[in-house]
């Protein structure tokens, strides 16, 4: 200071000394001064936090002792290990309910000797889902070649069957549970992604045939309840096909499914697209490269990093939608759940609870693990974008 | 939208020229709407030639260069470059805009590949040159502009400066026959206008034709064969870079040099 003082009176200021550098102020430190800082910096904020914590207190115990302290987790003689009983009176989850119609949910009535079909189709396809989400995975174009072209192309040969080369036809109408709900959600996104992409160009088309084309199934589609939608492929595809190949339920359903969700996939992929600048496309034409080379090379590959956690996010909720392909008299996941709790062997109180808390958290863990990967993909593009 | 002149024809006809002028554009009239702007531009570039065209803002020089590697569409006139007139047919526009590199004030480098899969993603889709091929030429180019130690990175970890020299040698990988330079300098800091204005000076050294939108009085000094002044859409005047400076014909052009040269 006493150096400064000096020139502080006069108009030029010289520095003479270099500042020092100082560490910044230390803040409220230890778990008590987090929770001061964090969770009670108010009054209003404090009255949340204690608020919250009695909820949880009110909800989460009872909870955990239905869904493991008083479960019952084993007896596959049917409904007597989870009535109530001196030793257990008030039984929780019936575990043992789900451990014996677990291959029930995962197959439905697809024949017991040719379920190791439906598991390489699982494999498969779990390779395909980690070889396109890992970012950074080796070959993503092969991966991509693998997931859209190969892998749909094999699963029709496993599942369904190809007699010449020994695997025997298994009707649809046997396809059931898991399966079908990863068929369905399967298709859906492998179907929406590249008629989704053609649509999102189509609607920025400069021809004007194309573009309107795409404006009206977009907002068609969109303007319509799925269930709609799939009551429509199902009466209405029969009328555009040939009777000799009258598509079964399945493939009716899987349709409406790929008509619903490439129309919101179209609009994910256009704002993707809308939020590439000018000057990449006219970067591409300065180079010579054509309109598909320039769409191929350097939009899509930007438009779709930057779409992924929406594209995910769209995945979830078809996900999901896919319970209702019930209505149009599909097998899926959550039809099975309701079967086998109408089973009169294992009619308890507790038998339908159990089921639809069975139900409830493979969709829950299965949604959740792709809204973690979309919230990590996010992060990872905000970080790159600050590189 | 582009209007052929009746000589299209015959200049279709013509193998790629390897005399006449690089790029030679005549009667050149364009509109946006109502609003004209381009009115009557007419500029022969010969081979080898280095031009640099100034003027004050809007007065329709990016939109000139634009012209003629078709980034946009014009009403009237006629621009050949190489030989191959300008239509509105697509592989024709292609064949120009391979000859024809162009570098732009905001880079514009793909920023999903690193700044070797830059250089080397003409090349190869569209010379069809092997990876291999196009990637030493790459290399050749990088090190031409002096930045072959940044070819992993990718554009968004270089400077402003490195930016633009990569966005140089991406366009030179296509060996090209004409480079054209839209205000390449303007939109980096001022430390880093001298290295790209270094690299630039070393290309005209080389006898690269160049067409370049520039404010960069020392460059134009310093390299132009010509340099052209434009206001409101028209060619005001084209002189030597000396005359140009430093006696001036028209009135407009003494005023703006008036205003930058202060
Ligand atoms: N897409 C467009 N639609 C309508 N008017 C346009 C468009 N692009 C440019 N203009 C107008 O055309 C005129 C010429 O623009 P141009 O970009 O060629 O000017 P410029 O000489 O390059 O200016 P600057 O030095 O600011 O880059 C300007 O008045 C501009 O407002
Ligand atoms: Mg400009």
């Amino acid at each position: 200071m006493s150096d400064m003082a000096t020139t502080t009176d006069t108009v030029l200021f010289v520095r003479t000394q270099r500042a020092e550098r100082v560490a910044p102020p230390k803040g409220p430190r230890g778990p008590l001064g987090w929770a001061r800082a964090h969770l009670f910096s108010s009054p209003f904020n404090g009255l949340l936090t204690v608020l919250i914590v009695a909820a949880i207190a009110w909800v989460v115990p009872p909870l955990l002792d239905f869904l493991v302290f008083h479960a019952v987790w084993s007896g596959d003689d049917g409904r007597e290990a989870c009535l109530a009983t001196a030793q257990n009176p008030d039984p929780g989850a019936c575990w043992a309910f789900v451990r014996t119609w677990i291959n029930f949910f995962v197959y439905g009535p697809y024949p017991m000797e040719e379920r190791w079909r439906v598991n390489v189709f699982f494999a498969l396809l779990a390779v395909g889902l980690v070889w396109m989400m890992w970012l950074d995975a080796p070959r993503r174009d092969l991966g991509a070649a693998y997931f859209f072209l190969a892998l749909p192309a094999a699963s029709v040969v496993l599942l369904h069957g190809l007699p010449m080369i020994g695997l025997e036809t298994i009707d649809t109408a046997l396809w059931g549970g898991v399966l079908v709900t990863l068929v369905v959600a399967t298709v859906g996104i492998v179907v929406s992604l590249p008629v989704g992409v053609l649509l999102a160009l189509g609607r920025r088309s400069e021809m004007p045939v194309v573009k309107l084309f795409s404006v009206i199934f977009i907002e068609f589609v969109r303007g319509v309840p799925l269930i709609t939608v799939l009551f429509m492929a199902s009466v209405m595809l029969p009328l555009f096909v040939p009777p000799a190949w009258s598509p079964d339920k399945l493939m009716r359903a899987l349709v409406g499914i790929a008509i619903f969700s490439s129309a919101y996939m179209a609009e994910v992929v256009r704002a993707g697209l809308q939020s590439i600048p000018k000057g990449q496309y006219e970067a591409a034409a300065a180079l010579g490269l054509g309109y598909w080379r320039t769409l191929a090379l350097v939009i899509l590959p930007q438009a779709l990093k930057v779409t992924i956690p929406n594209i995910v996010n769209n995945a979830i909720a078809l996900f999901k939608d896919t319970t209702l392909v019930f209505f149009v008299g599909i097998f899926d996941f959550l039809r099975t759940i309701e079967v086998a709790r109408n089973d009169p062997a294992w009619a308890t109180p507790v038998t339908s609870f159990t089921g639809y808390a069975f139900a409830a958290m493979c969709y829950f863990v299965a949604c959740h693990f792709m809204s973690r990967y979309a919230s990590g993909v996010e992060r990872r593009l905000g970080a790159a974008d600050r590189r | 939208m582009i209007e052929t002149a009746e000589k299209a024809g015959t200049a279709e006809a013509a193998p790629a020229a390897t005399q006449g002028p690089a790029v030679a554009i005549t009667g050149l009239y364009k509109w946006y709407g109502d609003f004209q702007v381009l009115s009557d531009v007419n500029l022969s570039v010969a081979r080898g030639e280095r031009i640099v065209i100034c003027g004050p803002s809007g007065s329709g020089k990016s939109t000139l260069i634009r012209c003629v590697n078709a980034l946009e569409p014009f009403q009237r006139g006629t621009i050949v470059v190489d030989g191959v007139t300008v239509t509105q047919d697509l592989k024709r526009i292609d064949e120009v805009r391979r000859e024809v590199g162009m570098v732009f004030q905001q880079f514009n480098l793909f920023p999903h590949l690193t700044v070797l899969e830059n250089c080397t993603l003409a090349p190869i889709h569209v010379r069809k040159m092997p990876r291999k091929e196009a990637e030493e030429v790459a290399m050749r180019y990088l090190a031409r502009v002096r930045i072959p130690e940044q070819a992993h990175k990718y554009p968004g970890q270089l400077s402003g400066g490195q930016q633009q020299r990569v966005a140089i040698a991406r366009a030179l990988c296509m060996s090209p026959k004409i480079m054209m330079f839209d205000e390449p300098t303007s939109a980096l800091d001022p430390e880093m206008v001298k290295e790209v204005l270094d690299t630039m000076v070393s290309l005209a050294e080389d006898g690269t034709t160049m067409l370049c939108v520039t404010h960069e009085m020392g460059f134009a000094r310093q390299v132009a064969d010509r340099v052209v002044f434009m206001d409101e859409g028209q060619i005001v005047e084209i002189n030597s870079p000396d005359a140009f400076f430093t006696d001036p014909q028209h009135e407009r052009t003494k005023t703006f040099l008036g205003q930058i040269l202060g």
